[in-house]
């Protein structure tokens, strides 16, 4: 369902300047005091995030899914920066994926300061109809380098992404667990350009939530979506199948933060560099999982 | 430098026509001559008006005639539904061409060009960017006509700036414009019993004021400021909440496959939806409109702000319909007018710019001060914050001062 910024960094219109053109070298600049205010009376932020539906799904469906169908358990959830911004990194799985709505719930619910969470999505789902309507009400930005690169420096705010992208989410169920590649790094590049910091976020439970046993692939080209999974209650349990979650016990474990200041000036341009910490933070995540897998007993209990 | 002999094009459209009026009104401008290839849409002063071909061809006479040192182009066509698209590519192409061709050579008085563009300069994709900024590359290649001659023309324009260094060369990149007496293709839609948009999709729509055009072009006009630059309300509305500001249901006819198809049907029950529309109202476009604002030019409306000032202005026009007489431009009443010994009481300038110190305020009452306000920048307001709150203590007065002072405060503090 999400996925890391993987389009193409702005590039500069070089055709575009005169040699006279100073202000066009500034574009890098801090404009955060030209920000747009606030207009109290809106019940829709400039994303498109509407309070209103947001907080609908979220005292029903995601308050039922949170307590009483994943019982999720946290940990580590002051490693959430309280003020700023700063990427969240997480591993992703399931049909529909079920952790990235419990993630921003765990820090509604068990953080000091509750802040909303933004969630990078694929660009296809600005293309299809209802999911693009939908996703933004409830906090979905498309995954472009320039959108997070404005939530983490410009606007301060806690943006989610999954580096594996749709790799992680139709991978099989067999293969549970096991990490698919960080894209190309692109959300260690977004957190550096913004100097923010990255938190690595573990999430068990998920796979077993939404297991995939097989892709349909006629369907998936007649529907046009990303794929078409089959799951215990989808495609034969209808729409809501997509929906059909297994109670899997819920554990998320929110690791401590990685500055992105200590690497000198410009380091997004050092693409091995930028590699390197990817990869870090990909093992990082992993072992983690094997750790909290070797201690799990059930995976419906816990 | 400061402009001081003006030449306007597209004298007659909406924003060439409001340009000259506010430029007539500034005592150090010494001449604007506004060319069109059709009259005169508003009521005019001192702005001399020539009659030029869509081409824009012989320009170059009446530049080097005038000693013109500022070009405020405002003629390019960006909504096509307004214009053929022929005469659009004409105008738009091979206009702006002849425009610069007039502005260049070593022995050229233009000192700057003020080059009027669009947002479709950006187009509307899948994978666009929530916020596009002066220095972002079009992700893909135009699609529209229109667009094709906003980026052949935009790009002229560039390579004009290049070679011609003595020039300072602004462009201004618009969006979508609202207002009580603009007509563009998303007016017209708005203006419908029920808005019509593309089942499944809600995008993300951001306007510009009528006023704040005109406001932009003068800014640029009459201060140095080089480079491309966004102008936007602050603010993005989704389409359902510019709806809800209208007062209108949102009508989800369009299919989200085979749009175009659909939209060409529109055209028969008289529903123009040119493929740029189409590609608006399926994934929608923000711009970063803070380089302008750093630059100096402090917004009037933000973009709701500008919706409802349309909203009000649309329920107004039924009731005034018929009332008054459209302005006709009558060649011989303005040559008489101006030129002839007969005439003793030659017509004053309309309006003054209140001069920004605070003894002017002090005529003024509460209401035309709270209307004054939006205008300021930052630190007028706060002097006029700090003056009021020493003097007159009017609440409602203060209240506005704070609203319009919150307006340019970022969201968030700095760390």
């Amino acid at each position: 369902m999400a996925t890391e910024p993987t389009s193409r960094l702005p590039a500069r219109a070089s055709q575009a300047r005169s040699s006279t053109d100073h202000r066009a070298d500034r574009a890098d600049d801090d404009l955060r005091d030209f920000l747009p205010g606030v207009e109290s009376d809106r019940q829709v932020t400039d994303w498109g995030r509407s309070e209103r539906i947001e907080g609908a799904l979220d005292a029903t469906l995601s308050e039922f899914l949170y307590r009483y169908w994943f019982r999720v358990e946290v940990e580590g959830i002051d490693n959430v920066p309280a003020d700023g911004g700063a990427l969240l990194v997480s591993n992703h799985a399931g049909a529909l994926p079920p952790d990235a709505p419990m993630i921003a719930k765990a820090i509604k619910e068990e953080h000091a300061r509750p802040r909303p969470v933004h969630l990078t999505m694929e660009h296809f789902f600005k293309g299809y109809p209802l999911f693009s309507m939908l996703l933004p009400k409830v906090g979905g930005v498309p995954a472009h380098p320039a959108n997070v690169h404005r939530l983490l420096f410009d606007e301060e705010q806690l943006v989610l992404v999954f580096p594996e992208g749709r790799k992680g989410s139709e991978k099989l169920y067999k293969d549970r667990y096991r990490l698919r590649r960080f894209g190309r790094g692109g959300f260690v590049a977004a957190a550096m350009r913004a100097r923010r910091p990255i938190v690595p976020i573990v999430v068990v439970g998920a796979e077993e939530a939404a297991p995939i046993f097989a892709h349909l692939t006629v369907l998936q080209r007649l529907t046009g979506f990303l794929y078409f999974p089959l799951t215990p209650t989808f495609p034969h349990g209808g729409l809501l199948g997509m929906f059909g979650y297994l109670p899997a016990k819920f554990r998320i474990r929110f690791l401590e933060p990685i500055p992105t200041t200590q690497w000198g000036e410009q380091p997004w341009r050092d693409t091995a560099l930028v590699q390197t910490v990817a990869e870090e933070i990909r093992s990082l995540i992993q072992d983690q999982l094997y750790a909290m897998l070797a201690k799990r007993r059930s995976i419906w209990f816990g | 430098m400061n402009a001081r002999r003006i030449l306007v094009t597209g004298l007659s459209t909406y924003w060439g026509g409001r340009v000259a009026q506010t430029l007539e009104s500034e005592p150090d401008v010494e001449a604007i001559v506004g060319v069109d290839a059709h009259d005169p849409t508003v009521e005019l002063d001192r702005t001399e008006y020539v009659r030029v071909g869509h081409q824009h061809a012989l320009l170059r006479r009446i530049v080097q005639a005038a000693e013109i040192d500022t070009v405020v182009d405002t003629r390019l066509v960006v909504d096509s539904t307004t214009t053929a698209p022929r005469l659009a590519h004409e105008n738009n192409v091979i206009g702006t061409m002849n425009i610069l061709a007039a502005c260049s050579g070593p022995e050229s008085p233009v000192r700057k060009v003020v080059f009027k563009s669009s947002a479709h300069w950006y187009g509307c994709e899948q994978d666009d960017p929530a916020y596009f900024t002066e220095n972002m590359d079009r992700p893909h290649p135009p699609r529209a006509p229109i667009e094709k001659d906003i980026v052949e023309a935009e790009r002229a324009v560039h390579a004009y700036a290049q070679t011609t260094p003595r020039a300072t060369v602004t462009v201004l990149r618009f969006a979508n414009g609202v207002g009580p007496t603009l007509r563009t293709g998303h007016t017209r839609l708005f203006s419908l019993p029920a808005i019509p948009c593309i089942f499944g999709f809600d995008p993300r729509y951001q306007f510009v004021h009528e006023d704040d055009i005109v406001g932009c072009l003068e800014f640029v006009a009459r201060n140095d400021v080089p480079g491309v630059y966004n102008c936007a309300g602050d603010g993005v509305l989704v389409l359902s909440e510019v709806a809800d500001l209208l007062g209108k249901p949102l009508a989800p006819v369009l299919p989200p496959w085979g749009t175009g198809v659909a939209a060409g049907m529109a055209r028969r029950v008289g529903i123009r939806i040119p493929p740029e529309m189409v590609q608006q109202l399926k994934f929608g476009r923000g711009l970063d409109n803070r380089r302008l604002k750093a630059a100096g030019y402090a917004y009037r409306y933000t973009t709701r702000e500008a919706i409802q000032a349309h909203a009000e202005a649309m329920r107004l026009r039924p009731l005034l319909r018929g009332g008054e007489e459209p302005y006709r431009y009558e060649r011989e009443v303005e040559e008489f007018l101006r030129r002839s010994p007969t005439v003793r009481n030659r017509p004053e300038p309309r309006w003054r710019r209140p001069k920004a110190d605070l003894d002017s305020y002090e005529g003024l009452d509460a209401r035309e001060l709270i209307d004054l306000l939006p205008s300021l920048p930052r630190p007028d307001l706060e002097k006029l914050g700090r003056h009021e709150s020493a003097n007159a203590r009017r609440p409602d007065v203060l209240a506005a001062i704070g609203r319009n002072l919150a307006r340019t405060r970022p969201v968030t503090g700095r760390e």
